[in-house]
């Protein structure tokens, strides 16, 4: 199992296997592990990372003491970001204090990305769960509302779980399977055939594939 | 952000594209790759070869990696179209056969002349 976070840069197109693919960049800059849990200690494995970069003051008291333990003295500590990332990790690889590096990926990997996607406020229905709507013309007046929401005296009230308008987007997506198709430790770039949830600018967390199997024909 | 979006994207540029714009008429190499049998072990064999197209350039669009430009050709009375990536590693070369005048970016109105209006006369510098 392999992980990191990243910063979803936007997409491009790279070739790839003579196919010209949809490619998003992810910038994996100042990623750092700052702890492993373990079964025997909390009772779930896990791999605590960190990115980005932030000023000594500007970092609450009692998270600085985790990052002097593990750090040392420095000006700044990777503390913008810090996640775990759920499943068994080999410490001899993650080494607590070091940085990873976008090439513990290989070009052909699978993987798996979340991360939050664009949020869209309070959204109709027709935005939140592809409804049709009304028409446009012909006396119209019902343009983008839902229409009925239920039946008559029974049941007498509107069913548990109906779709209607409501705050939309902002939650956590994983897409899963998805493969690596660049890698440039130079620039700390990886690049992922496909989309990938949230914002330029929107951190992502990238493990290897779970539920990815080869298909033997 | 977007420096970094063209870094990447000058690595899989190519530098040896020559010159040309719409109008001018160019012959563009394509690869193409398709499964043939072996005549010793009769099986399938995936083949690459060559197929040039020539035709007249309407228009180049887009920029960096993903810039595309369209050529067109008149065989049998039938207008064929054809959009390239410009960057495609199906391509193997770019000819320039002919520099046109023309004083449009895209020159789609050709497509509804016939006989002497559909020519351009080539540029003399």
């Amino acid at each position: 199992m392999k992980a990191l976070l990243a910063k979803k840069i936007g997409m491009t197109q790279i070739p790839y296997q003579d196919e010209i693919c949809a490619c998003t960049l992810l910038l994996v800059d100042n990623v750092y592990v700052l702890a492993h849990r373990t079964k025997e200690k909390d009772g779930y494995s896990a791999l605590k990372l960190c990115m980005g970069k932030k000023k000594k003051n500007k970092i609450k008291k009692p998270l600085l003491g985790e990052f002097q333990k593990v750090f040392g003295e420095r000006d700044y500590y990777p503390a913008e970001v810090i996640k775990e990332v759920r499943g068994e990790f080999d410490p001899q690889i993650f080494k607590i204090g070091e940085e990873i590096k976008p090439d513990i990926f290989q070009i052909g990997e699978k993987i798996d990305v979340s991360g939050y996607t664009k949020g869209r406020g309070f959204a109709g229905v027709m935005k939140r769960w592809d409804f049709g709507g009304g028409p446009d013309s012909h006396g119209s007046m019902s343009h983008r509302r839902p229409g009925s929401i239920g039946q008559t005296t029974d049941p007498g009230r509107v069913w548990k779980g109906k779709k209607m308008a409501g705050h939309y987007g902002n939650e956590k997506e994983t897409v899963i399977n998805l493969t690596v198709i660049y890698v440039d430790p130079e620039n700390k770039i990886i690049g992922v055939k496909g989309s990938v949830p949230g914002p330029k600018g929107g951190v992502v967390v990238v493990r290897s594939a779970k539920r990815y199997e080869v298909k033997v024909k | 952000m977007d420096t970094l979006i063209r870094k990447v994207e000058e690595k899989f540029m190519k530098k040896d594209i020559p010159d040309f714009k719409a109008g001018d008429t160019v012959r563009v190499y394509v690869k193409i790759t398709e499964l043939k049998e072996d005549p010793k072990t009769r099986k399938l064999v995936e083949k690459t070869r060559v197929q040039p197209f020539e035709g007249l350039v309407l228009e180049r669009r887009g920029s960096g990696l993903s810039e595309t430009f369209t050529v067109r050709r008149v065989t049998q009375g039938i207008g064929v179209e054809r959009t390239f990536p410009i960057h495609s590693p199906f391509i193997e070369k770019i000819e320039v056969v002919r520099r046109g005048k023309v004083r449009k970016a895209k020159i789609f109105w050709i497509r509804e002349k016939k006989g002497k209006k559909a020519k351009i006369k080539e540029l003399r510098k």
